[in-house]
């Protein structure tokens, strides 16, 4: 039983449909990150997968670029209260990159330059869920929101899309990521509001 | 799950004419470092729910917490905690929450502390706990603010109080600097951040607390500087209108 605040009304109006409980639309593209933004040059950026096993496939930039692209438009959510709806990216599904990938780990971490890291169930990065992604509405990613490339998986809170990822390592066990070891959610689905650890 | 908790309006004060502390009674209140945030929880009479984050401004005292909310234009939440919300009102918090922008009070390292606007609000916590536990820890505050009424706790932050030596203040102003300034007004340069931050081989522990423009500013500047971008520490508010 919530306490009612005295003379609260609030804007109210969002879809409950799109808009997860507890969040507010915006239409802005508010930046959060833990530390200084990193400035990675697409000569020297790759991106690697390494399966449990140890075999690391890596692409250059150029080999990233020359891979089938998707465009999805997609809905946004972030911990910290903003849910973005219609956000169009461009770039590349993971299904594309685990491929020809030998697995039968279960979990995923997923790292950064700069040294964020991430970790998410390999069966949420899997079947059109998650993609990375070199382009935003159009335009090249920034560097504050990720670029040059940047993990997206929408269905669940924003911090699991990872900015300037690098690679995705495949475990046996699960391993949490920076926001995860500092008391958020191991999960993070929006739609049941784990924002935090033990939600 | 992070309990939720009646939080009472006990005291506030005005810090501008659109920032208020709100002082909140908040029984059961487990205990914070300084840095970390709360979520806040309104709810109307019909159930319509709205919750926000912020960060929390004092000192771990027993169970009152302060917040100071700046007034957002168009700001469902921020409106009514700036100018309804009234002494013996309640909302709904959760917390402490975040466990990566906050200060260690056991730790000697030197600390830069650089906020732009509201961004002082958790910067002015480290300050408070730093006094309350008695740290001889070496502080720097960069404060960038737009003209001379917009600075929060123009009282305390820089005024020398007892168990604050040790803590030194610069204060960047903006679009209008006070007529005895030396300083005209500007943005918080590299400069600055050098002359009035510690020198990188010092290796001090940065934290940067603003809008999104001023701390990727500001934290480029730092680790331009030659600071250890792992020893930077940011939260970011977003451009977002009734984001706070």
């Amino acid at each position: 039983m919530n306490v009612v605040t005295r003379g609260f009304r609030g804007r109210g109006g969002q879809d409950p449909a799109r808009v997860p409980p507890g969040q507010y639309e915006t239409h802005d593209f508010p930046v959060l990150s833990a530390g200084p933004t990193p400035r990675v040059d697409t000569g020297e950026w790759t991106f690697s997968v390494e399966a449990e096993t140890g075999r690391t496939r890596v692409w250059t930039w150029e080999e990233f670029r020359a891979l089938p692209q998707e465009r999805p438009r997609v809905d946004i959510h972030c911990v910290t209260r903003w849910s973005k709806l219609d956000t169009d990216w461009e770039g590349v599904s993971l299904d594309v990159l685990l491929e020809d990938v030998e697995t039968t780990a279960e979990y995923a971490l997923a790292s950064s330059y700069g040294g964020y890291t991430t970790n998410l169930p390999l069966q949420d990065l899997t079947d059109g869920q998650a993609w990375i992604v070199h382009t935003f509405d159009g335009e090249p990613l920034a560097p504050e929101h990720g670029g040059p490339a940047r993990l997206i998986v929408p269905h669940l809170y924003f911090w699991k899309s990872a900015k300037w990822v690098r690679g995705i390592s495949l475990l046996h066990q699960d391993e949490p990521g920076f926001w995860e070891q500092a008391g958020y959610h191991d999960y993070g689905d929006p739609w049941r509001e784990q924002r935090y650890r033990g939600d | 799950m992070v309990a939720w908790r009646p939080a009472t309006l006990a005291a506030d004060r005005w810090e501008t004419d659109s920032a208020r502390t709100l002082v909140l009674d908040v029984p059961g209140w487990p205990g914070h470092r300084a840095g970390q945030h709360v979520d806040v929880r309104l709810t109307a009479e019909d159930g319509y729910t709205a919750q926000r984050g912020y960060s929390v401004a004092s000192a771990d005292e027993g169970e009152r917490i302060e917040l100071t909310v700046q007034r957002v234009e168009g700001g469902e939440v921020s409106s009514y905690l700036v100018d309804v919300f009234a002494p013996g009102d309640a909302v709904e918090v959760r917390g402490p929450l975040g466990g990566w922008f906050v200060w260690d009070a056991a730790s000697p390292d030197p600390v830069v502390l650089v906020g732009g606007g509201s961004g002082v609000v958790p910067l002015m916590a480290m300050v408070r706990e730093r006094r309350r536990v008695g740290s001889r820890a070496l502080f720097r505050v960069l404060y960038s603010v737009r003209m001379p009424e917009d600075r929060y706790y123009r009282g305390e932050l820089g005024a020398h109080r007892p168990g604050d030596g040790g803590v030194d203040l610069f204060v960047a102003y903006t679009r209008r600097a006070p007529e005895a300034s030396p300083r005209g007004p500007g943005r918080l340069g590299a400069a600055e951040l050098n002359t009035h931050g510690f020198p990188a081989e010092f290796a001090p522990v940065c934290f940067v607390c603003g809008p999104t423009g001023f701390v990727e500013t500001a934290s480029d500047a730092l680790v331009a500087l030659g600071h250890d971008p792992r020893r930077v520490r940011t939260e970011r508010f977003g451009s977002g209108g009734g984001a706070r």
